[in-house]
């Protein structure tokens, strides 16, 4: 259907069925809002990052219906395809810890920020419906022809100025996230050798043990189990257990609750201690 | 559906986005919910220009969405700066100013 919308967006709206292009609005009018509210109520930076999406991708397909298919493409290419997942990438980098606080650091701020918002959506909804808005203008003779040449006529001829101090922000704006984000290297770089000498006098030549993946359970966050029935905890990465805590989860609480497992452990160590004390006894 | 039903949509997400900037502590999700007011914005204007039959209307959303990119590169490498130098992306923990 989308396709569809995107075949007939002439500048001056679509050719769509209007029963089609109702019920395509309503239905991604109530996702969009629905994402939207999510994305200011959910804790975990990451669903609010992948809820942004989804209003932004609804968001380009109401541009292909209102006759705007070049604008649709940036929406999905620019937004969608860099912004969000610069977003993504610097929610990563900074991420394990960026969830947001509950904790209220001025008194009553939400309830006040909710109060304002929704007298905010009032004024503005009382405004613009006291406002003329009509019906879709018809295509006049300027954009009759097809979107994309229409727009490159007017930025190139009414927009040019504006257009050509866009490259100028853009370049400044990629100078400034260069200047921003260089860290200065305060040693000096380690050569091989030194790295290699490093390694052998840590005492630990060989990598660290692998996770306990198939020896109990399929979980990566699970410690790798001696042939004592211990476990060590060098074997999990320091990424996957802070996430454990922020998770609030315990596997290793996990690995001795785990019947199966103890009892194997246990039956192990009566053989064990049966094996010793017949080679005592002989 | 005609160009009036898009406008309050396009408020709606502008007002949810408003009150996203109010509501969250995090730096990351005051930008998020900076860029869903842009976009809000954007669907405006592209209502706009369907409602007056031109294209100018379409022309600024796609300015507004340059800007937008360069906004988010440069405020999300500062927020970048900021957490290197407080282990925090919080906006009440870059409180330097205050002393």
């Amino acid at each position: 259907m989308i396709l569809h919308v995107l075949a007939n967006g002439g500048p001056g709206g679509t050719n769509l069925d209007p029963l089609y292009g109702k019920v395509l609005f309503w239905i991604l009018a109530v996702l969009s809002v629905s994402a939207a509210l999510a994305m200011i109520l959910v804790r975990q930076a990451v669903h609010c990052a992948l809820m942004l999406a989804v209003v932004m991708l609804s968001l380009a397909v109401f541009y292909a219906m209102e006759g705007a298919p070049f604008l649709a493409f940036v929406q999905v290419i620019v937004y969608t395809g860099a912004v969000l997942m610069l977003f993504l990438f610097v929610v990563m980098l900074i991420g394990v810890t960026s969830v947001d606080a509950l904790k209220e650091t001025i008194r009553g701020q939400r309830l006040w920020a909710g109060l304002a918002g929704i007298a905010f959506a009032v004024l503005l909804i009382v405004g613009i419906g006291h406002a003329a808005i009509g019906t879709a203008a018809p295509t006049t003779s300027a954009e009759s022809t097809d979107n994309l040449t229409g727009l490159a006529q007017l930025i190139f001829t009414t927009y040019v100025y504006p257009f050509e101090v866009t490259s100028a922000l853009l370049i400044t704006a990629a100078l400034g996230a260069m200047v921003l984000a260089h860290r200065e290297r305060t040693s000096p770089k380690l050569t091989q050798r030194e790295v290699a000498r490093r390694k052998i006098q840590s005492g630990q030549v060989a990598p660290e043990p692998p996770p306990g993946v198939y020896a109990l359970h399929n979980a990566v966050d699970l410690p790798a189990m001696l042939p004592d029935g211990t476990t060590s905890s060098r074997s999990v990465s320091n990424a996957v257990v802070e996430r454990d805590v922020q998770l609030s989860r315990h596997p290793q609480a996990e690995i001795t609750s785990d019947l199966a497992a103890e009892q194997r452990i246990d039956t192990e160590r009566e053989l064990e201690a049966g094996a010793s004390g017949k080679g005592e006894a002989q | 559906m005609s160009p009036a039903a898009y406008v309050f949509l396009a408020v709606i997400l502008f007002v949810i986005g408003a009150v996203g900037v109010l509501v969250r502590r995090n730096a990351i999700l005051i930008f998020m919910s900076v860029e869903l007011m842009l976009n809000a914005c954007n669907l405006a204007f592209v209502s706009f220009a369907r409602m007056h039959g031109n294209l100018d209307g379409q022309v600024v959303a796609f300015f507004v969405m340059v800007v937008a990119a360069a906004e988010v590169v440069v405020g999300l490498a500062i927020l970048m700066a900021i957490y290197r130098a407080r282990r925090s992306a919080s906006v009440d923990d870059a409180n330097l100013l205050k002393y």
